[in-house]
């Protein structure tokens, strides 16, 4: 395996698709040849009527670019190396948390705390030792992605949020590369196809993003861990096929997937003439997304935001045990389960704005949630209806895990 | 028009009920006979103008409705409309 990792935007060759010509587009003449040992492992392609020889060489000289390798992109990382895609990228500059081996079966325990980007290099590696792997460790933005996306074929969207799926779905269109998407939450799924020559594109099916906070993330709201199991292995399919040009892809149509009802459906898809994307393409470049999608700043789960006043777990505990502040818990009931404050008053965050007149304005509040990242939205929210005396709980409960009450699990 | 509302299940807590049977002569008004019976459902079906949201995707039949008159498309007899939020996790 031939690996290649570009730390920085910087380190990127500028002319690599200058030289790398399209998978698909290819004659089978200019299709790489399959060795001894890639016709031994390729054999059930190999007998298989739509892929065979030329199919096969197809898949080696496709270059995929995952973006992100988490949830989705490990079982995409895994079926297309095996598969034989010969030219994997994967943009992830995120570290493995424990958290996350529920369901990102690309990485193991012994990789917690290590780069995603070098245990899904490893485990290519053990996969396919023929696939050469490219990674980014980097978040994908505005000003790189054009840079990145140049360079590779396909496109497969793997991320966990609204920002970074608009700016995919904008640089695919800006530079006509398929974009195979796929989306979960908890027990659901959508997966489709975008960005084709003719075909409609994500902002087609969602003009805008919904407000920060409506949609809570898979790491508030939860996510049933063969989930993205299944709805990668769809966006695999899909870009397998897209590579072949075999079968109907999902271009034109959105795959609905309901794990607890066991029902899969598609509704139709159409290219919006509206669309500023694909339609009217009045977008002829990539914006700020964190602005689109109404995000001050991109604020990882485990940070507190900005420009929100905050209390220490050891100092909200002090002045609880004297009586001097209300706790309000806005965390899902379910949650509550795991692991608790003292004496608290719980109203998750989707009600807060419809449950105001439960809070008092003369006493001093504390905002708490798991991390931080909630309780500061809702400090916002109350601070905007004209609470002065609300504070958010630095850290959430797992600072006060840390700080008061280790007694209790993190979750 | 008798017509059937499907919920995905992050709606469908708000209501109890994955299905909801319902009635109106546009998707428009059979929304609105919802949101009237359950209340909590009501914000995240529509805004506070009784409008679609760009991030809720109506489906009449198989049929993004906004293809067809937003929430002025008819509605026949037995037409099952389906609500698709857009999710953002991987």
């Amino acid at each position: 395996m031939t690996v290649v990792t570009y730390r920085t935007e910087r380190d990127r060759p500028r002319d690599a698709a200058a030289v790398r010509p399209a998978a698909g587009k290819e004659s089978a003449r200019e299709l790489p040849p399959l060795s001894h040992d890639e016709i031994v492992r390729y054999s059930r392609h190999l007998i298989l009527p739509d892929v065979g020889v030329e199919g096969q060489r197809k898949l080696k000289a496709a270059r995929v670019l995952l973006i992100g390798a988490g949830g989705l992109g490990s079982p995409l990382a895994l079926y297309l190396s095996a598969a034989g895609v010969g030219n994997i990228g994967i943009v992830e500059f995120d570290v493995v948390d424990i958290t996350n081996l529920q369901r990102q079966v690309l990485h193991g325990t012994s990789d917690v705390g290590k780069p995603k980007s070098d245990s899904a290099r490893r485990r290519i590696a053990d996969v396919n030792p023929h696939v050469q792997v490219t990674t980014y460790e980097e978040p994908l933005t505005s000003a790189n992605a054009l840079g990145i996306i140049r360079d590779w074929d396909i496109v497969v969207d793997g991320t966990d949020n609204f920002p970074t799926r608009y700016l995919v779905n904008d640089a695919c269109v800006l530079l006509g590369k398929p974009n195979v998407y796929g989306s979960i939450y908890r027990f659901e799924g959508q997966a489709s196809v975008f960005a084709t020559a003719d075909g409609p594109c994500y902002r087609c099916i969602y003009p805008e993003p919904p407000p920060p906070g409506m949609v809570p993330s898979c790491a508030e709201g939860g996510v049933l861990g063969v989930l993205p199991g299944l709805v990668g292995m769809i966006q695999a399919t899909e870009t397998i096929k897209l590579i072949l040009g075999a079968g109907d892809s999902l271009a034109g149509r959105l795959l609905l997937i309901d794990t607890l009802g066991a029902n899969f459906r598609t509704v139709k898809v159409r290219r919006d003439p509206s669309c500023p994307a694909c339609g009217t393409r009045t977008l002829m470049e990539l914006i700020d997304y964190e602005q689109f999608c109404g995000v001050p700043h991109a604020v990882p789960e485990t940070q507190i935001s900005h420009g929100v006043p905050e209390i220490c777990p050891m100092e909200a505990a002090a002045k609880l045990e004297r009586n001097e502040i209300e706790i309000i818990d806005v965390r899902e009931p379910h949650e509550l389960d795991i692991a608790s404050y003292p004496r608290v008053t719980a109203i998750p965050l989707g009600q807060i704005a419809a449950r105001i007149a439960e809070l008092p304005r003369d006493r001093d509040l504390v905002i708490a949630c798991r991390t931080g990242a909630r309780s500061a939205r809702a400090v916002q929210q109350l601070q905007a209806a004209g609470f002065t005396r609300v504070w958010n709980l630095a850290g959430g409960i797992h600072r006060w895990i840390d700080d008061v009450d280790p007694s209790q699990p993190k979750y | 028009m008798p017509a059937t509302l499907h919920l995905p299940a992050i709606l469908a807590k708000l209501a109890d009920a994955k299905v909801i049977e319902s009635a109106g002569a546009t998707v428009g008004a059979l929304v609105s006979d919802v949101a009237t019976r359950y209340p909590s459902l009501a914000p995240r079906l529509r805004d506070a103008d009784g409008q679609p949201y760009p991030f809720v995707t109506f489906y009449l039949n198989d049929e993004d409705i906004r293809f067809h008159g937003g929430f002025d498309a008819p509605l026949a007899d037995g037409d099952e409309i389906t609500v698709v939020p857009a999710i953002a996790g991987g």
